[in-house]
């Protein structure tokens, strides 16, 4: 089994009518064995940018602290925020410093951008090679599912509820057909003005 | 009495001065001039580039450098100075590049070669750059000029004028500035406040343009600014 298989996860994040949303599930576990059920793997990096980090819990925390202190060291220091590309990019390099030791998490990030209020998602492997799309995009254990559920369910043009509605469905089917994902899901709808974060109840077994 | 705090470049004297670095100023005012100016749509830095003989090949010599696409040095000073900052620009400007894929802003790498140059202001053997930066950068929608001074001072302005006659360079630019200025009244001004100042025939090989705007920074040819000169002549 791949470590990066070892703790369970499962993130999607996608585009709707000017707004993003992503969501995950809640488990930790050690392989099969469950030890939390509400474990976070989505931070809120900066207002409206969202970084979702399936994979080794581990390096879950580490490369989300390592990337807020950046993160934040940079807006100190410019006074101004980052766009949600360049903050890709700022996850690319640190994921590729580490080339031949690699953090094990495949990042998921999604936002809008401060200024212009364009949405924007992207994803990449554990080593930092990026990959922006502009309908959906998936990471974890389920990933197959999770792509399946996308594929049927997602349509351009979502207004935020609807995307909520199709992003929670997605997440929730996924999970149920995965043993080391699920347990509850928490997803976080991003409009031009406000942040909505929802938790959704699921199977627990 | 300035002579007993002249052993160190890190001792200050009685009256709170660092002595070499007051002498780091008088090279750049003792340098040849160069001089900037912001517009509404751009910026303009342009310097003299005067030859100690007819015999010298003037396309080996450049003052007006570009760091990036958008941004663009010039000095007043040691030229050998110049270069050593120029290379450390461009190599802090790409590794922004590298690690965002955006182009550093104007303000974040003027801090960064402040801070360089701060340092040659109190480390051992070393001695501060004889030289004062102009930096022409747009960002974001908008120009940019810092100076940049050996102390590692930096200040943005509208206009200003570095090197010998400096003075009279800022009193004219008072006059002349506005700030409704466009890019191509700006390089009419910065033109004539160098030929306030210039010793001789000034040509478009013994004076250097350069311009940044939303299309990126660039030198003028020496065509361009023959242009310019005729126009004024």
């Amino acid at each position: 089994m791949s470590i990066l298989e070892y703790n369970g996860s499962a993130i999607i994040a996608m585009i709707g009518k000017h707004c993003v949303a992503i969501a995950s599930d809640k488990r930790l576990g050690i392989q099969a064995q469950t030890i939390s059920t509400d474990f976070r793997k989505v931070f809120e990096v900066n207002s409206g940018l969202f970084l979702g980090l399936p994979g080794l819990a581990t390096d879950v925390s580490t490369v989300e602290r390592t990337l807020q202190y950046r993160l934040n060291l940079l807006q100190l220091r410019e006074s101004r925020l980052l766009t949600p590309r360049s903050f890709m990019y700022m996850v690319s390099s640190l994921l590729y410093e580490r080339r031949f030791g690699p953090y094990f998490v495949e990042p998921v990030i999604a936002g809008l951008d401060q200024e212009s209020y364009q949405p924007f998602i992207a994803t990449m492997d554990l080593i930092g090679c990026p990959m922006e799309k502009n309908d959906f995009v998936v990471s974890g254990t389920c990933s197959e599912q999770m792509y399946g559920m996308c594929e049927s369910l997602w349509k351009p043009n979502l207004e935020p509820l609807e995307l909520f509605e199709i992003i929670s469905q997605a997440l929730l089917n996924s999970v149920d057909r995965d043993a080391l994902s699920g347990w509850g899901g928490i997803v976080h709808v991003v409009e031009k003005d406000r942040v909505t974060t929802k938790h959704l109840r699921a199977r627990m077994d | 009495m300035s002579e007993r705090y002249n052993f160190s470049i890190t001792t200050f004297s009685p009256s709170g001065k660092l002595m070499q670095i007051e002498y780091a100023l008088m090279a750049v005012e003792a340098g040849a001039p160069s001089v900037g100016i912001k517009a509404s749509n751009g910026v303009v830095i342009a310097a003299e580039k005067k030859h100690k003989s007819i015999l010298s090949d003037e396309s080996s010599v450049s003052k007006v450098e570009p760091i990036n696409n958008y941004t663009g040095f010039v000095y007043s000073g040691m030229g050998p100075d110049f270069r050593l900052l120029v290379s450390r620009a461009r190599k802090i400007a790409e590794e922004y590049y590298l690690t965002y894929h955006e182009p550093i802003p104007t303000p974040r790498l003027v801090q960064q070669i402040g801070f360089s140059m701060q340092q040659y202001s109190h480390s051992r053997q070393v001695r501060p750059f004889g030289v004062s930066l102009l930096v022409a950068g747009w960002n974001q929608g908008r120009p940019y000029l810092f100076q940049c001074d050996p102390s590692g001072a930096y200040f943005p302005w509208k206009a200003t004028a570095l090197g010998k006659n400096y003075i009279n360079g800022k009193t004219f630019l008072e006059k002349r500035y506005s700030d409704e200025l466009e890019l191509e009244d700006a390089i009419h001004n910065a033109i004539l406040t160098l030929k306030e100042s210039f010793d001789g025939k000034m040509t478009e090989y013994n004076i250097e343009i350069g311009i940044s705007n939303k299309d990126g920074f660039r030198k003028l040819t020496p065509e361009e600014i023959k242009d310019y000169l005729s126009a004024i002549l």
